[in-house]
């Protein structure tokens, strides 16, 4: 990166900074029209439209650079592989919303700020994707989790919601403490802060105080991504949040941190000498096997959701040990599938449910015989969970197939035994979730629901996600071609 | 003729299934005859292609051979293509899937009492499927067939299973099948792309293909063939199935409905036989060769091990179970030992098996439909009290213990002939097996059948084989028969491939390391 340091704006630079100005600006919007008028279609039709926008604008933006990096401050740079996750992230924003809409339609209280916080979140999810330089990447961690907060605690009047979201905040928090401590120590050592700089001076030695930085960077980062042993909030905290405030946790922001600290791992190369790698390795394997062997007994949906993603980030990290061209595209292509199909099951959960229940329709024993009740929507689940156990023809299949092969390619033993162990036993609970849907019911509660569902957003989400799955798991070509586009010479 | 056709093989029975499940709003019985169609269409596109196909291809050759193939890309930036192939193995085991396949429909057409169209939906899947094993030509394809198979196996057992007493429910019965062959399949994905990467590096190409993969494999050295093999060895034992690793067969017989053992024992086993002759031996004669005393003795061990199981079992179904096992050690056996007598054995012996468990799983769920019960304690003298059905019985278990004159005994015969000469001491051991295969299937007669009827208010006739399921028998008999008496057509169409796997697994070294372990 020749331009380093170079801080000029030009109109390149302003056009580049499209997708961030248009959130910024649909925050500010939404902001204005909540204090004026509290309509809550319209302030759900200007989100989505500012989102879609954003959207819209980061494939504009892949042509007009001609797929060259274009730096904007030290802090960001806008490459392939910012505007891919920028992509990923902003289009599961935009799936969460949809099933916000839905979900929250009968809530009594407040429910614009929703969208308010969703789209400051979203916000900081792309300023990570984008970070190429500490400040950066904690700027965005905040901006991202800060919001997140409130809207796991969004129904205050839910004291396990509030306990969930406080839960959070202070674990949170004392991630972040960990990540700028962390962040410090190697500032104190190098002297700089963006990553690329930080990797070229680290190429002359490494200290006691540059590991110790790193290893607390990456008990922050474990934090976030809910690696085993780090995980202890994830089920409690996804128990106790709606439907798609869950589904947005799992997506967005697991996304944005994984984006955020790949870039951060391929460019600062203290973190792949081979201590950094075997704890790694010990994180990715105990997240499969612990993730996966926790959610055996569980009897909630969310919780074993939760434990499942912890099992799929296990699987992720197998990218990060192997950082390196094709890990890219492993990770590229792992985490649209799994963005996909989670945003499909928490889909699904966020319909049958309604806030204004007690609870979400979330332990198990409500799933049973649902498919001779909502056959459609119990299909989509069906299809989801065969994704998220890795069963051909399914989306999920693709990504675990290209974890799979990056390991055998890169001789993983260890991972790849890990993998499959992890994955015999997710079939397990996904299988326990699968059947109870088909379980059969007395004839006289196998009323078919009405078919209004799929009129509106979140059905009409759920089903582009269903085929959007199907297609990934039965032609997943174009896609593995966006990728491989997408994300040439990270470094 | 046209290679197109491989393709229709699949995607009939796939929209097929699709049919007969939305068409269960209509009508009680319309799914029925959908599925039933759509079977017979296929069964006769299998034949046909029999009877106008010519499989005598010009071998023995080094690399295999096939009569029709049909190749489009699919997944280019990873190698990976839609490519079927045909030759006279897969032939055959299409033919006998999809001709199973009408038994299974025709078997559940008054069991089966609840979402008829879901339940044709997953027996049309699963036998479709299985087809796609048979004839996939690249690795990919194939394992993506082999994993896709089983959800509808899943299904059918889950949800039409039987919660028999004692025993731990359905769908115990059925995750259990599932994570097995789950997680046996992921160790074969490992092994495939292992070979991948061989391959990659080889050549700097990427490919899943059939021949590309064969002429890597080949070339490696012996070590990283030996856990290579292994990988695929795993995934094969666990479906064929071989003792230690056959426990998940009986539970899932225990608890499947008719259809579903129809499926299991005629059809599903025989994938693991086929995966050994299409890609293990082939791939890798030399490992193969290596572990062939260690697994021609845990074919000994399945043949006489399940056979004594399967004397003590008091549910039919499970004793039926057993003795497949039993049945498929000898498939075992045949395989490694190699030779062509022995490899032709192993090909007779995959579809007389397929027909006579098919038809003794049957009879087991006419049995149950009329007692409601399928331990045999509380059966027995049932002989005076159905004119066909025992006979019939009878039939099928002379067949099933290896009486000459019908295709079980072709096949075995076959496979110990052609064994004898690579192992002598495995293949006495287990022809002994056929002595315990006597012994149970006659006290399945003659526990079931004969002394004491059993008081249970049932004082008279019991209903017996109605003119469909007397129908379906009586095809089954007379395939037996001509199978045991003229089995030269099912030789002819295989041997060409056979003579392949043969001429490239045996070579001088051969008897050397096979009789090593000779006594």
């Amino acid at each position: 990166m020749s331009a380093t340091m170079s801080t000029a704006i030009g109109l390149k630079e302003i056009l580049n900074l499209a997708p961030l100005i248009l959130l910024t600006l649909t925050t500010v919007g939404v902001m204005l029209h909540i204090a004026w008028a509290r309509r809550y279609h319209v302030i759900g039709a200007l989100t989505i439209f500012g989102m879609n926008l954003a959207l819209l604008s980061l494939p504009l933006l892949w042509l007009y650079n001609e797929g060259q990096p274009v730096p904007l401050t030290p802090l960001l740079v806008v490459d392939g592989y910012a505007l891919f996750y920028s992509g990923l992230i902003i289009a599961s924003a935009l799936g969460v919303l949809t099933l916000c809409g839905a979900y929250f339609e009968s809530y009594e209280g407040n429910r614009e700020e929703l969208y308010l916080l969703l789209l400051m979140s979203t916000l900081g999810a792309v300023v990570m994707a984008m970070s190429r330089h500490f400040a950066g990447f904690f700027i965005g961690l905040e901006l991202m989790s800060i919001p997140l907060y409130a809207m796991v605690a969004y129904p205050v009047k839910d004291k396990r919601a509030l306990e969930g979201g406080i839960k959070y905040l202070i674990l949170s928090a004392a991630a972040s403490a960990f990540m700028l401590f962390g962040m410090a120590l190697l500032f104190a050592e190098t002297g700089v802060l963006g990553f690329g700089e930080i990797g070229d001076k680290l190429a002359q030695g490494r200290s006691p105080l540059l590991l110790t930085g790193a290893a607390m960077m990456l008990v922050a980062v474990a934090f976030k991504l809910s690696a085993v042993p780090f995980h202890l909030w994830t089920s409690d905290v996804y128990e106790a949040s709606p439907a798609p405030v869950a589904a947005f946790l799992a997506t967005v922001s697991k996304v944005a941190v994984f984006a955020a600290t790949y870039r951060l791992f391929l460019q600062v190369g203290v973190f792949q000498q081979p201590s950094a790698l075997e704890a790694l390795s010990v994180l990715a394997i105990a997240s499969m096997v612990i993730g996966n062997v926790l959610a055996l007994a569980q009897d909630n949906v969310k919780r074993i959701l939760a434990y499942s993603s912890i099992a799929q980030f296990g699987y992720l990290l197998v990218a990060l040990i192997a950082a390196g061209d094709r890990a890219t595209e492993t990770a590229g292509i792992f985490l649209l599938t799994y963005v996909v199909t989670t945003i499909g099951v928490f889909g699904v959960m966020a319909l049958v449910s309604s806030p204004m229940k007690d609870r979400d329709v979330e332990h198990i024993e409500q799933f049973r015989g649902l498919f001779w009740k909502r056959p459609y929507l119990s299909s989509i689940m069906t299809a989801m969970l065969l994704s998220l156990a890795g069963i051909p023809l399914t989306a999920g299949f693709i990504g675990k197939f290209y974890v799979i092969a990056l390991g055998v390619e890169e001789r993983l033993w260890w991972l790849m035994g890990a993998v499959i162990v992890g994955s015999a036993i997710g079939l397990f609970y996904y299988l326990r979730v699968l059947i109870m849907m088909f379980q059969p019911i007395p004839t006289r509660d196998r009323v078919s629901e009405p078919l209004n569902w799929i009129q509106n957003a979140g059905g009409a989400m759920l089903v582009t996600a269903m085929v959007l799955m199907l297609v990934m798991g039965v032609y997943p070509q174009p896609f593995l071609d966006i990728i491989r586009e997408a994300q040439p010479l990270l470094k | 003729m046209s290679a197109s056709i491989l393709v229709w093989l699949l995607v009939i029975p796939f929209v097929g299934g699709m049919a007969s499940w939305q068409a269960e709003r209509y009508s009680r019985y319309l799914p029925r005859w959908i599925a039933l169609g759509t079977q017979l269409t296929v069964l006769g596109m299998s034949l046909w292609l029999w009877a106008v196909g010519d499989f005598t291809l010009n071998t023995p050759s080094a690399v295999p051979t096939f009569a029709l193939e049909y190749k489009a890309e699919w997944i280019p930036s990873f190698g990976i293509s839609f490519h079927l192939g045909l030759d006279g193995l897969s032939l055959l085991l299409i033919v006998l899937t999809n001709f199973l396949g009408v038994m299974a429909i025709g078997c559940s057409w008054k069991e089966i009492d609840r979402y008829v169209g879901f339940f044709h939906l997953n027996l049309l899947w699963n036998l479709a499927g299985v087809v796609g094993i048979f004839l996939a030509l690249d690795l990919f394809l194939f394992f993506f067939f082999w994993e896709m198979m089983l959800v509808p196996m899943y299904f059918l057992i889950a949800l039409w299973g039987h919660n028999i007493p004692g025993g731990k429910g359905r769908i115990y019965a059925a995750t259990k099948f599932f994570i097995f062959t789950q997680f046996s399949g992921l160790i074969m994905l490992l092994a495939i792309l292992g070979l991948v990467f061989f391959h990659h590096q080889a050549t700097g190409q990427w490919s899943f293909g059939y021949f590309d993969l064969l002429a890597t494999a080949r070339k490696l050295d012996p070590t990283a063939a030996w856990w290579l093999m292994l990988g695929f060895f795993i995934a094969f034992a666990v479906k064929m199935p071989m003792v230690p690793l056959h426990n998940w067969l009986p539970d899932a017989h225990g608890q499947a409905p008719t259809a579903g053992s129809v499926d299991l024992a005629g059809i599903l086993l025989k994938t693991a036989a086929y995966g050994m002759l299409r890609f293990s031996l082939p791939y890798f004669p030399d490992a193969m060769r290596e572990i062939a005393p260690f697994a021609m003795a845990l074919a000994a061990l399945s043949v006489i091990y399940a056979g004594v199981v399967a004397f003590s079992q008091t549910d039919i179904k499970r004793l039926v179970a057993y003795s497949s096992i039993s049945h498929m050690g000898f498939v075992t056996l045949g395989v490694f030992a190699g030779t062509e007598q022995a490899l032709q054995g192993v090909v007779v012996q995959m579809i007389a098996h397929g027909l006579s468990a098919a038809a003794l799983f049957i009879l087991c769920g006419e049995i149950y439909e009329r007692l409601h019960t399928r331990d045999l304690r509380q059966m027995g003298g049932l002989w005076a009290r159905f004119p066909y059905l025992p006979p019939i019985m009878l039939f099928f278990s002379a067949a099933s213990l290896g009486l000459p004159g019908l295709g079980n005994f072709v096949g075995e015969f076959l496979i110990l002939t052609g064994s004898y000469a690579v192992s002598p001491l495995f293949t006495i051991l287990c022809a002994t097996g056929l002595i315990l295969a006597a012994v149970y299937s006659l006290i399945l007669i003659q526990k079931a059948f004969h002394g004491a009827p059993k008081a249970d208010g049932h004082e008279g006739q019991y209903e017996d084989l109605n003119l469909r399921e007397l129908g379906m028998m009586a095809i089954l008999m007379v395939l037996l028969l001509g199978l045991g008496l003229y089995p030269q057509p099912v030789l002819d169409m295989s041997q060409s491939a056979m003579q392949t796997v043969q001429m490239i697994y045996s070579n001088p070294a051969v008897a050397t390391t096979v009789s090593g372990v000779q006594p």
